[in-house]
This record gives C-alpha cells, sequence and structure tokens, in this order.
C-alpha cells in the first residue's frame, strides 16, 4: 500500500510539474532519457546482475523495438497504433533474444559478450543496408505519442515485472546460475532454460525501451544503436550495482545529471565515464549499492536508527 | 581467375594486420583469461606514434616502426599494472569491464589531445612507391614489405615463446598459473612481458595500417580489434599458430566477400563466422576441448 501511494506521488508531483510549465523543454528530454535508461538498465541487470550472463548486445534488441514501433505508427498514427507499436517491438526483440540466446547462452562469461556483441552489429549492419529502414540516414517523422504518463506506466511495469520475476522461484534460479551454474545444474535446475528465460525477458524490456526512445525522438537512425549505447547501458548497471535494481535506477539518474551538465564536452564526458567503469571495478566493484535494495522499509529503518541514536545521546 | 587471385593478395595483406593483432589477443587471453578490449586502441596509438614519428621529426619507415612498438610495449605494461593488476583475483565480468573502460578511455582520450580528424600519413618514398606486376596481378612494395615484416615479427614471437627462458615462463603461466609460480617463476613480471609482447605487435600492426591505408583516426581500432579477437576465436584462442592462421582467414573472407558480394555486408559476415564457430565449435580450429571441472 506505502508503495502504491509512494508511486502516485511521484507520478503527480512530475505530472503536476509538467502541466505547470515548471520543467522546461530541455529538462523533460532529460526526464524522457532518464525513464528510457531505467528500462534498459533494470532489463539489462535481470540479464547480467542476476542470471550473471554477461551481454553486450542490448541496444541491438533496443534498436529493433524502435524500428518495428516506428513502422507501425508511420502507417498507423494513432495512440492505438502507438501501443500495438510498442507491443510489436517488443515482441520482436524478445523473439530475436530468443533466436539468439538459445545457441548463444551455451557459451561462458565472455565468450557470451562478444557474441552478444556481435550479433547486435549484424542488426546495424542489417539495417543499414535495409531499403524499408532508409539506410544509415534512418527514419524521420515518427509520430510522437509518448508522454510523462506512458513513460511512467511503461517504466514501473518493467520494474515492478522484473522485481517480481526475481523474487518467483524462476527468479532465484537464474540467482542461483549467477552463483554458480555447475552446482545449480547439479541441483536439477535447467540453465539453459533460465538463462534463456531471462534474456527473453530482458530483451522484450529493451524493445519496449527502443520504441519509446523512437516514440519520442521521432527520429531514429542505425548508429544512435552502436556499441558505445550497449556500453552506456552496462556502465548505468555496473555503477548501479549488478544484481540491484534500484542501484539501476538511482545510477540512471545520477548519470543523466551528470551528462546534462557535460552536453557541451562529449570528450570529456566519455572520458570521465571510462575513468569511472576503471574505478568503480578497482575499488568498488559492487557498485553503489551491491546486490542490496533501496525500500520504503529501510527508510523506515533509517529513521528508526536515527531515533534510538538520538534517544541514546 | 586472376581477379581472384589479385583479392587473394589483397586479403593476404588484410590478413596480415588481424593476424598480428590478434596475437596479442591470444597471448594475454591464454595467460590470464581476459578479452583485453584496449587492445585495439594500443594499435591506433602505434598508429599516431608512427604518424608523429614520419610527420614530425621526419623519420624513416623502420625507426618509426621501432619507436611505435617501443612505445605500445611501454603502454601495454602500464595499462596491466594500472587497470588488470588490482584485478587480479576479481571475477572475470570485472575485469572484462575495466578491460572496455581503458579502451574508451584510450579512444577519447585521445580524441580529447589530436581531435577527432582523420590523419594522413605522409607519402611513401623511393622503394616503397614502386609496385610489380605478374600479368594482370599487382603486387605493390608496401604489400610486400608489409607481409615480410609481419612473418618477421611472427619467426621472431614464435622463437621467444619456444626457445628462451621467459618464453618457458609464459607457456607456464598459461598452463597453470598457480603451479607455476610454485615452481618459482614470477607470474607478475611474465604477465607484464606478455602484455608488451602483444603491444608491440599491435604497434606494429597500427605503424603498417597507416602506412597501407594512409589514414587514421582515433576511432579505427575498434572494428580490427573485434575481427582481430575473432580471428583469434577462430583459430583457437590462446594457441598462438592459431591466432596467425585466423587472421589470414579472417582477412581473406573479408576481401573476398567484399570483392564478390556486398562490400556493406562484410563485417557482419565476419561476425557470423565468429557466432558460427561459437556454436559449432567454441574451442576453435586447433584448439582443444577442455571440460570444465567443479
Amino acid at each position: 500500500m506505502k508503495k502504491l501511494i509512494a508511486l502516485g506521488l511521484t507520478y503527480a508531483v512530475i505530472q503536476i510539474l509538467i502541466m505547470t510549465n515548471l520543467i522546461s523543454d530541455y529538462l523533460q528530454a532529460t526526464l524522457v532519457t532518464i525513464c528510457i535508461n531505467i528500462i534498459l538498465a533494470v532489463s539489462l541487470n535481470l540479464i547480467t546482475g542476476f542470471t550473471g550472463q554477461f551481454s553486450l548486445g542490448h541496444a541491438g534488441f533496443m534498436s529493433i523495438g524502435a524500428y518495428v514501433c516506428a513502422f507501425i505508427t508511420l502507417r498507423n498514427p494513432t495512440i492505438f497504433g502507438f501501443l500495438i507499436g510498442v507491443f510489436a517491438g517488443a515482441l520482436a526483440a524478445a523473439l530475436m533474444g530468443f533466436l539468439v540466446g538459445l545457441p548463444t547462452l551455451r557459451l561462458r562469461g565472455d565468450y557470451l559478450a562478444i557474441a552478444t556483441l556481435g550479433m547486435s552489429e549484424i542488426i546495424r549492419i542489417i539495417f543499414i543496408n535495409l531499403e524499408i529502414t532508409n539506410g544509415a540516414a534512418g527514419l524521420n517523422g515518427i509520430p510522437q505519442f509518448v508522454n510523462w504518463t506512458w513513460l511512467f506506466i511503461f517504466m514501473t511495469a518493467t520494474i515492478l515485472g522484473i522485481s517480481n520475476f526475481i523474487k518467483s522461484s524462476h527468479g532465484r534460479a537464474c540467482i542461483s546460475i549467477r552463483e554458480d551454474e555447475i552446482a545449480a545444474e547439479a541441483m536439477g535446475i535447467n540453465t539453459i532454460k533460465y538463462k534463456v528465460v531471462a534474456f527473453v525477458i530482458g530483451s522484450f524490456c529493451a524493445g519496449i525501451a527502443g520504441a519509446l526512445y523512437a516514440s519520442y525522438f521521432y527520429y531514429i537512425k542505425p548508429d544512435l544503436f552502436g556499441f558505445l549505447k550497449s556500453v552506456d547501458i552496462l556502465v548505468i548497471v555496473v555503477l548501479g550495482g549488478l544484481g540491484s535494481i534500484s542501484g539501476s535506477i538511482l545510477a540512471a539518474i545520477l548519470l543523466a545529471l551528470i551528462s546534462t551538465y557535460l552536453q557541451s564536452f562529449p570528450e570529456i564526458r566519455m572520458i570521465l565515464y571510462a575513468a569511472a567503469l576503471i574505478a568503480i571495478m578497482i575499488f568498488r566493484p559492487q557498485g553503489l549499492m551491491g546486490s542490496r535494495e533501496l525500500s520504503l522499509e529501510l527508510f523506515g529503518k533509517l529513521g528508526d536508527s536515527l531515533k534510538s541514536k538520538k534517544g541514546r545521546v | 581467375m586472376e581477379g581472384f587471385l589479385q583479392q587473394v593478395v589483397n586479403g593476404i595483406t588484410l590478413g596480415s594486420i588481424y593476424a598480428l593483432m590478434a596475437l596479442g589477443y591470444t597471448m594475454v587471453y591464454g595467460i590470464i583469461r581476459l578479452i583485453n578490449f584496449a587492445h585495439a586502441d594500443v594499435y591506433m596509438i602505434g598508429a599516431y606514434v608512427g604518424y608523429f614519428c614520419m610527420t614530425f621529426l621526419n623519420l624513416g619507415f623502420l625507426p618509426s616502426l621501432v619507436i611505435a612498438m617501443f612505445v605500445c610495449t611501454v603502454l601495454g605494461i602500464l595499462i596491466e599494472k594500472i587497470a588488470y593488476r588490482p584485478l587480479r583475483n576479481a571475477t572475470r565480468i570485472s575485469v572484462l569491464i575495466t578491460a572496455i573502460g581503458v579502451s574508451l578511455f584510450l579512444q577519447y582520450g585521445m580524441m580529447f589531445f589530436v581531435s577527432a580528424n582523420v590523419r594522413t600519413y605522409p607519402e611513401m618514398t623511393g622503394i616503397m612507391t614502386k609496385s610489380i606486376n605478374m600479368g594482370n596481378i599487382v603486387i605493390s612494395m608496401q604489400q610486400i614489405i608489409l607481409v615480410s615484416i609481419t612473418i618477421i615479427l611472427m619467426i621472431l614471437l614464435q622463437f621467444i615463446v619456444k626457445k628462451t627462458k621467459i618464453g618457458k615462463a609464459m607457456r607456464a603461466v598459461s598452463m597453470d598459473k598457480d603451479a607455476a609460480e610454485l615452481m618459482g617463476i614470477n607470474v607478475d613480471s611474465t604477465i607484464s612481458f606478455t602484455f608488451g609482447l602483444g603491444s608491440a605487435l599491435a604497434g606494429a600492426a597500427g605503424v603498417l595500417v597507416g602506412v597501407y591505408y594512409n589514414t587514421i583516426n582515433p576511432l579505427m581500432g575498434t572494428v580490427p580489434g573485434l575481427k582481430a579477437f575473432i580471428a583469434a576465436v577462430f583459430g583457437g584462442i590462446g594457441i598462438i599458430p592459431g591466432a596467425m592462421i585466423g587472421g589470414y582467414f579472417i582477412g581473406a573472407v573479408e576481401v573476398l566477400v567484399a570483392g564478390y558480394g556486398n562490400s556493406m555486408y562484410r563485417d557482419a559476415v565476419v561476425f557470423a563466422i565468429l557466432i558460427l564457430i561459437l556454436i559449432v565449435k567454441p574451442s576453435g580450429l586447433l584448439g582443444k576441448n577442455t571440460r570444465e571441472k567443479v
């Protein structure tokens, strides 16, 4: 119940701020980027953080969602077409995730990283060469349906969906694969099945994020979804903590704010990103949150401990 | 037929570059099980050092090559010391993420200092401009020099790995790090040496590419780096002759796809080869199957 109230409050506050024009267009774009990045990071966290499968191809799935949604809304520019576009995009990304995941998830660790990277490069090259995707120039004039309400719905649906998945027995199976694949298999867990399930759910959500991206920014081209985009998402997940959903959310917000400030120095931004990646890995490999979660109860506990400390003094 | 032979000549030239880079990937992977993403950027920096020597110091081709190899050796050892050594006992994912970080750091650091503009290598003079015609097949002197330098470096590498004491140490560490340490081998310095050796080859590849293709830029390493890694996987990662075979194979495939198919798809074909190998025979052409034990 508390959670629902907190969610409702967050939504209402920002909606009021937008309606009263207190948030400028530029800040709104940042807000959209944050929401999309949260969806991407949380879904990559399911694959990399919870299941322990290192994927470098998340941007590839995102691009499938973006292109499918763009096609459908360009042909059918209604809100109905938009919703179909989002789901068709997500389904297409999930299908691709299944097709790619089934053979490559037999690989371990770094081989999988390279295979997924290769897969996303193949997707990008295909989009560059196809007629209907308008090649390297990309698609323009995609009708804009995304607003804060839609973003909020999809974002909370993704977060709740994935966090509930992790708490289910399927999610536990995924975590056991991360901890020790051989031991998990010995305990009778069908590791391939759960790895593919996590991969498909992750790519489904990446498809949603791509669709929202296409519909808000009304312009997509293959180069937007290259290796760097995948690394961007990875940085969020690593900074937040592999295996912490609230960490991913915090990191997405933090990084979006930092890059807003560094907008005019793109090179310095990337140097800082890179240095941050190295420094986090050396000094705090568990990221901001480790595998802990931020929750309302935690705030409650914090409050209690503060009170008790005061009492003692 | 002549067209095909010409393509093969070009493929061998390109393959030499991939083979040189693949050697670095394969040695580092063999010894610490890490895909050294930064390797591709060491190659880029080698190309820039060569450019700097030739343009501003007016040095010839060979001195520039040697200087670039030296600078890259130092760089490789530094990268290992600063970024990878603190993570010796960390999980493989953390080290891999660090490698991506180092790679981006080098790329954008370089972009910050020399700008993202494309630089052009100076015109070659003297014997480097000549070419040999055999029927309709043209082999330029640059191609001959490039391939022969590659072969000389490979022979040198084979000599170091097979015949010297440090080479023996390298092989021992890559077989079993703990056992090697018990036998009195200094594991850290052996790993440093491996990084230096691999980076020197990458630096050489960078200068050769600069001379052959003329243009360089700070992001030039990424795609050839990935392909060289694919070449290493193709030949069987950790196996030095495998990397050479893989390099020439990938080079030939790429040139043939560009020549007879659609040149836009040549990168896609190489990645498709990677996924195919990983599915069919993940241990590579010369690799042996190893079972993972608990």
